[in-house]
């Protein structure tokens, strides 16, 4: 079961690394900014970068093994939305997200890669990125603009 | 993973009747384009129309379908919604695969 705490400029949801629970707290999640001043396009985005990265915390912090804790807050800021996500899986290798390079997509069809997409997307769309390994908990923070394209 | 498919003037048309291709359907996605496709017609476009979501999963996903199917099929897709554009756009594959606004843009035969 999700745990949702919503307040006014903030909201935090408490659940486990499972892909539908993953699911039903990023509804949660877009509940709430739907009540707000947001375009759906906008919260389309927020979504996709959540996902990615709980889908890594998922399938590699967690191993898939769907049942690690996660803990995710999201604060209403100025110019957009400030994350800060923890889990208490296994750390990310070398202590650092991943360096989201694009693609290679000059192969032939049979060669054309069906993953590595994940770190790209949130790189592009983030800011601010930050991991830490805090005793045996993974804290990653990051920021993203919204309103003023 | 619910997908229907009808086939206008030889291509398939294979809508996909789910809001979202993600992590969760990721897997079932591709056996069910299998089970669509399996002789029919060449020409395979995918109805994204009704896709809200998608995430680098399921974006792996549609990709994997493409590969499925080459060799006796090709995939074509329409209807893509802004954000799923936006994937495409951004890991650019939307120069990998034929797109068009709609099914009736894909297939001239429906809109008539």
């Amino acid at each position: 079961m999700i745990e949702v705490e919503a307040g006014a400029t903030a909201i935090s949801v408490h659940f486990m690394s499972d892909t539908f629970e993953v699911r039903s707290s990023l509804q949660a999640l877009m509940d709430d900014m739907e009540g707000r001043d947001y375009l759906p396009e906008e919260r389309g985005t927020v979504e996709l970068v959540l996902a990615e990265v709980l889908n890594n915390v998922a399938e590699h912090a967690y191993e898939e093994r769907g049942d690690g804790k996660i803990e995710l807050d999201m604060s209403y800021v100025a110019d957009g939305i400030a994350i800060s996500l923890q889990d208490f899986g296994k750390p990310m290798p070398g202590g650092q997200t991943p360096l989201g390079m694009p693609a290679n997509l000059d192969v032939e069809v049979d060669d054309l890669p069906e993953g590595g997409f994940g770190w790209f997307l949130i790189g592009e769309l983030a800011k601010d990125l930050v991991y830490e390994r805090r005793g045996d908990a993974n804290h990653l923070t990051f920021r993203m603009t919204l309103g003023a394209s | 993973m619910e997908l229907s498919s009808s086939d206008v003037a030889d291509t398939r048309v294979v809508k996909v009747i789910d809001t979202r291709i993600d992590a969760a359907v990721a897997i079932q996605f591709k056996d069910a384009m299998r089970a669509e496709t399996e002789g029919g017609p060449e020409r395979v476009v995918l109805d994204l129309s009704e896709v809200s979501f998608i995430d680098s999963s399921g974006l792996g996903a549609v990709v994997a379908a493409k590969k499925l199917l080459n060799g006796s099929h090709v995939l074509e897709l329409a209807g893509l919604t802004p954000v799923v554009d936006k994937v495409f756009k951004l890991t650019r594959m939307d120069s990998v695969f034929a797109i068009h606004a709609d099914v009736n843009a894909a297939v001239p035969a429906l809109a008539s």
